[in-house]
């Protein structure tokens, strides 16, 4: 089935945040520090002012005062350790391009026009922003601190570091540098004070209730009075998460000007006013018996933070449980610098984390002069060995197999070096990637017209996933009906709750939703119809009942048929609702442990004389359950696999730590892969469901899109030449 | 941005006179650069003359030369049968630059004039003495990863970005100008300067003077030839590297060579030193590395740009073995 928005969105008649006009509405334009940490001694606005078409610049001393800023903790879900940053809020300067004021004006450019003439005075204090240099400073996080239970807590299965001791072993240190999501589409907000206690905010979100629910008690208003609308989001990778500084910021102008403001992010402030990927050290220690069995694992990682927030990943969940091994040490810690704090970035933590093991794996199979897939499937775990429950399903082996016969993993030879084409030196790597199969409460509306058609609408946000078009042919496999007959609306808080798109989650959950409100609503059709006398379908059961074609039949009789519209017309009712929560209350999901799993191939060719790098070929097999619509599944897997590319070989921002300034922030200095950096990418799935986690079967692919593709290239570049990077990305430079 | 006056002439000469004698007019041709310098807030001018009225997109034979309009498009110039024929190192170059857009968007004259991409350059709250003389150079013990080798003084150490003219220099194209002194001639290799004590001056153009074409005169360099830029990505990307190597090669020996490198000066620079060493000898591998060392006297690098000494020569020899073995 084709996307159900594709067309709106080629055609730009889809619309997004930026895009929504109100009558009456101004623009506001956030000025920035240009220290790094200290206090704010004065700001002079009178130029911006003066200037032509400006309507208010406002800053921490004339800004109205935002209610939720007293409460102890910030009203952002999950609640960190910590105080998200406050816009507005006092002189404090924690970071560098903090948003400082905000010039509203009549126009875009005479606001952009107006920020650039606002000054500030500053008092410096020292900053620290260089990772490697402070890396000593890095701590457990408080949430560790104070639950010994919490996962991430130091781990240690048997003995610890125990590969120290081996003969058989590696070791190594991996630098993933701050990466940032650069979602094609600007962050943007649209704020509307409809009333002075009612909010309406058109806004670039993942989570429309969650966006409702901070902005509610920032303002100390009403939960129904915030209405949030983000229908089109154009890519967000997790930048969309939580709450940022210029959505409140474009609130409090709203409020203070008595108009509707627009304020959209440039690109040079996606590089600090939202979130982005932490850059993490990692170590690794390995070690390995002369047949291929892993004896111990060491997975140190580090990732950074702000001063102001504590962030955490799960980076080294994966390694307790992906491979057997009876030794396993992990420990993590944060750094906390003068820098914005992160957030989630697909394949949040374990992207970090798979880097670092997919790496070891192939370094320990080097040593042994062993196949790194054989290694792998020899060092397969049966059942989640950290729980020690079995897996709800695992076919990670299947895709293996499946992945390693479309690349032409036999053409792979052992030493590195000594495949070529041409001048350009060939080579094969593999990476696996797994997340956490995810399921989250959530519900759904579903409504029959009298035209035949349904309506489902659901709180949810589609960033590119085309969770529009899954919700659409889940609802048409359970009414039996035509996708076309068929809509689905979402990015509204006027629908029901759903949760914030994000970990791979969103299928499990609102599918499972939408796929109860259809049920529902077939069985209000199934008493209506058996209920009325004259029917021939009086005293049929639920169950005695087939639904097909918009119409209900007796299974035991298909010729007696009644269409849904029929019904409708027989009750005298214009449309028929139902509406339903679903949630993870299988009892049988506490006996399993429940993964997605991929594994990414990749075949590169690298220049010996100019480090010219490039991925040939690509192939990325995924076990993640029941796969609803193989068109918008595979471009999932496409886009993660040519985000792993990026990640491999061309992203990585850079902070001048003499100023705290990142000094890569536009798309020029920070390479984003293009289409001559992605080769042909084939996917393929194993496609067998997993009725544990949810109903329907599916499990994740978001995350695992992206998990295990970066170290899959760096191997292949290793294959090819013999040299290890272990610091990202790859570029031409590391490699002559 | 600034507010601004916007006027577009018909007349060469209405546009000179009015850029000569307007302090803060300027000149816009495709926009590519000048306008994302004004959203930054880099150059501020209150008037722009638009120069698309004007007769000067023309590509033609003349004189034994192709002489190119200033505002021929870089796409069209990269596949314009005469540049195809005549200078396919000219049109290998344009098609290394930028994306497919901005080629249909940039001019010559606008590639030539494009300004560094250093990254402190482009940010008005870091020091730069060619965007604000006096307030130090913020690449010199900063992030210089993709800064200069050859020919950086102590106070700027930008590389000019375009490929355009790392061709052009290497064929010994001429700039032609017309400004409120009259018409004159520029040799390419001395259009573009290098950063001495005033940074913030790229090129010895005049104020008020109007590129109208270039000139690039007709050789034999029409079939072994190979640029070669190394870069981040596979597109869309400025050069780390680049060079353009053009060679006459007779019963495998070389007669007469051009060389020249991108992304390592203030100017696209020139190695007439490499050329002399490769004219008799062998095209071979061997004759190329030398050639490569010679060009790579005198190079002194930085903190992140020092693996430019070792990509430069590097580069050097693939681009002469790709022109040697182009069929
Ligand atoms: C993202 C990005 C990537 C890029 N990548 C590359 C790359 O890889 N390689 C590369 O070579 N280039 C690259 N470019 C630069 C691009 O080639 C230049 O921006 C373009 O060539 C400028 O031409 P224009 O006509 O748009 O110039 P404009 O922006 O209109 O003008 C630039 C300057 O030239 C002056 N000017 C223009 N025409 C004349 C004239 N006839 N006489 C006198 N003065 C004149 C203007 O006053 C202005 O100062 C890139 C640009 C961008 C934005
Ligand atoms: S290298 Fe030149 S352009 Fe860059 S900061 Fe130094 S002076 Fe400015």
């Amino acid at each position: 089935m084709d996307r159900v928005d594709g067309r709106l969105k080629v055609t730009g008649a889809a619309k997004y945040s930026a895009e929504y006009e109100l009558p009456n509405m101004a623009y506001g334009v956030l000025v920035g520090s240009t220290i790094t940490k200290g206090r704010i001694k004065s700001i002079d606005t009178k130029a911006a002012e003066r200037a032509p078409g400006v309507i208010a610049v406002l800053h921490y001393q004339n800004a109205p005062k935002v209610p939720g800023y007293i409460q102890a903790a910030h009203p952002t879900e999950p609640k960190p350790v910590g105080q998200p940053h406050r816009v507005f809020y006092d002189d404090k300067v924690y970071f560098n391009d903090q948003p400082i004021a905000i010039v509203v004006a009549d126009t875009l450019e005479r606001a952009r026009y107006a920020a650039r003439l606002v000054k500030a005075q500053y008092e410096e204090d020292k900053h620290a922003t260089d990772f490697l240099k402070h890396q000593s400073k890095a701590i457990l996080p408080t949430h560790a601190q104070r639950n010994p239970k919490h996962y991430l807590n130091d781990y240690v299965k048997g003995k610890e570091d125990a590969y120290k001791g081996e003969p058989l072993k590696v070791e190594g240190e991996y630098v993933i540098p701050t990466e940032f999501h650069n979602p094609i589409e600007l962050q943007a907000i649209v704020a509307h004070w409809e009333a002075d206690n009612r909010l309406t905010v058109y806004d670039k979100t993942q989570a429309v209730i969650g966006t409702q629910n901070a902005f509610a008690k920032e303002w100390n208003i009403p939960v129904e009075n915030v209405k949030v609308i983000a229908t089109f989001v154009g890519g967000a990778f997790g930048n969309g998460l939580h709450t940022w500084p210029h959505e409140t910021a474009a609130i409090i102008a709203a409020k203070k000007v008595n108009r509707p403001v627009k304020v959209m992010l440039t690109r040079e402030q996606m590089f600090t006013m939202v979130g982005y990927r932490p850059f993490a050290w990692q170590k690794m220690g390995m070690s390995a018996t002369k047949d291929g069995k892993i004896t111990a694992i060491t997975h140190e990682a580090i990732g950074q933070t702000s001063s102001y927030e504590e962030f955490t990943e799960s980076v080294l969940q994966q390694t307790r449980m992906m491979y057997t091994s009876p030794n396993i040490t992990t420990r993590y810690r944060i750094l906390p610098l003068d820098v914005s704090t992160p957030i989630w970035m697909r394949g949040p933590g374990e992207a970090t984390g798979a880097f670092a093991l997919e790496s070891a794996m192939d370094e320990m199979a080097y040593v042994l002069k062993m196949d790194p897939l054989e290694f792998r499937i020899k060092n397969h775990t049966d059942r989640d060995p950290e729980r020690n429950l079995p897996w709800s399903t695992k076919f990670l082996t299947e895709a293996m197999q499946m992945g390693a016969e479309k690349i032409g993993w036999k053409n792979r030879k052992l030493e590195p070096g000594t495949l070529r084409n041409g001048e350009w030196l060939v080579g094969y790597g593999m990476g696996v990637g797994t997340f956490g199969s995810h399921r989250n409460r959530a519900s759904a509306r579903a409504v029959l017209r009298a035209d035949g058609t349904v309506l489902i609408q659901s709180a949810t946000t589609d960033i590119g996933p085309g969770t529009g078009t899954a919700m659409v042919q889940i609802a048409a496999d359970a009414m039996g009906m035509d996708p076309s007959k068929i809509t689905f609306e979402l990015g509204s808080s006027l629908f029901p709750p759903a949760p914030s798109q994000g970990g791979s989650a969103t299928v499990a959950s609102v599918g499972s939703a939408v796929q109860a409100a259809c049920n529902s609503l077939k069985k209000k059709l199934a008493t209506m119809a058996s209920g009325n006398a004259e029917s021939s379908f009086k005293g049929a059961k639920y169950e005695d009942l087939a639904f097909k074609d918009g119409q209900v039949s007796l299974s035991s009789a298909p010729n007696t048929k009644l269409s849904f519209t029929d019904i409708l017309k027989q009750q005298r009712l214009p449309e028929l609702e139902a509406t339903e929560e679903s949630k993870p209350d299988n009892p049988e999901r506490n006996k399993y442990s429940m993964y997605s799993f991929s594994v990414h191939f990749a075949e590169v060719q690298v220049h010996p004389l100019t480090g010219q790098v490039r991925v040939t070929k690509m192939v990325s097999c995924a076990d993640a359950g029941k796969i609803v619509n193989k068109k918008t599944a595979g471009n999932q897997m496409i886009g993660g696999a040519v985000g792993g590319i990026g990640m491999a070989l061309t992203e990585g921002a850079v902070i001048d730590d003499r100023f705290g300034r990142y000094v890569t922030k536009d798309f020029a200095d920070y390479h984003v892969p293009v289409h001559a950096d992605s080769p042909n990418i084939e996917v393929a799935f194993v496609d067998k469901p997993d009725f544990i986690g949810n109903p329907l079967g599916t499990k994740g692919i978001g995350e695992i899109a992206t998990i295990g593709v970066a170290p899959a290239i760096a191997n292949a570049i290793f294959n090819a030449t013999g040299k290890r990077i272990r610091e990202l990305p790859i570029t031409p430079d590391k490699l002559i | 941005m600034n507010q601004f006056q916007y006027v577009r002439p018909t007349k060469n000469k209405a546009a000179i006179d009015t850029v000569a004698k307007e302090q803060t007019a300027m000149f816009i041709a495709g926009g590519t650069n000048l306008l994302d310098l004004m959203k930054r807030g880099i150059v501020v001018p209150e008037k722009l003359v638009d120069i698309n009225k004007l007769p000067l997109r023309k590509i033609e034979k003349e004189n034994g030369a192709v002489r190119i309009g200033a505002l021929a498009l870089n796409g069209e110039v990269a596949e314009d049968k005469l540049v195809m024929e005549k200078h396919p190192l000219l049109s290998q170059a344009l098609n290394a630059g930028a994306s497919a857009q901005l080629r249909n968007m940039a001019t010559v004259g606008g590639n030539m004039l494009q300004r560094t991409r250093c990254p402190y350059f482009y940010d008005t709250a870091l020091p730069c003495n060619k965007r604000e003389p006096g307030t130090g150079c913020g690449a010199l013990q900063g992030y210089n990863r993709m800064h200069a080798i050859f020919g950086h003084s102590d106070k700027c150490i930008a590389v000019h970005p375009s490929d355009m003219s790392v061709a052009l220099v290497a064929l010994d194209a001429n700039v032609l100008v017309s400004g409120p002194k009259g018409d004159r001639k520029i040799p390419f290799s001395e259009f573009h300067r290098l950063p001495g004590d005033t940074p913030q001056i790229d090129t010895n153009l005049q104020k008020g003077e109007l590129i109208t074409a270039v000139e690039v005169p007709e050789t034999a360099f029409t079939k072994n030839v190979n640029y070669l830029k190394i870069r981040d990505r596979a597109s869309y990307a400025f050069a780390l590297v680049s060079v353009a190597a053009a060679l006459q090669i007779e019963n495998n020996t070389i007669k007469d060579a051009r060389l020249a490198m991108g992304g390592v000066a203030h100017k696209p620079w020139r190695l007439t030193d490499a050329e002399k060493a490769l004219v008799g000898k062998p095209a071979t591998e061997q004759t190329f590395r030398q050639a490569a060392e010679i060009a790579m006297r005198g190079a002194k690098a930085f903190e992140h740009n020092q693996y430019k000494l070792k990509l430069g020569p590097n580069t050097i020899v693939q681009a002469l073995k790709n022109a040697a073995a182009a069929v």
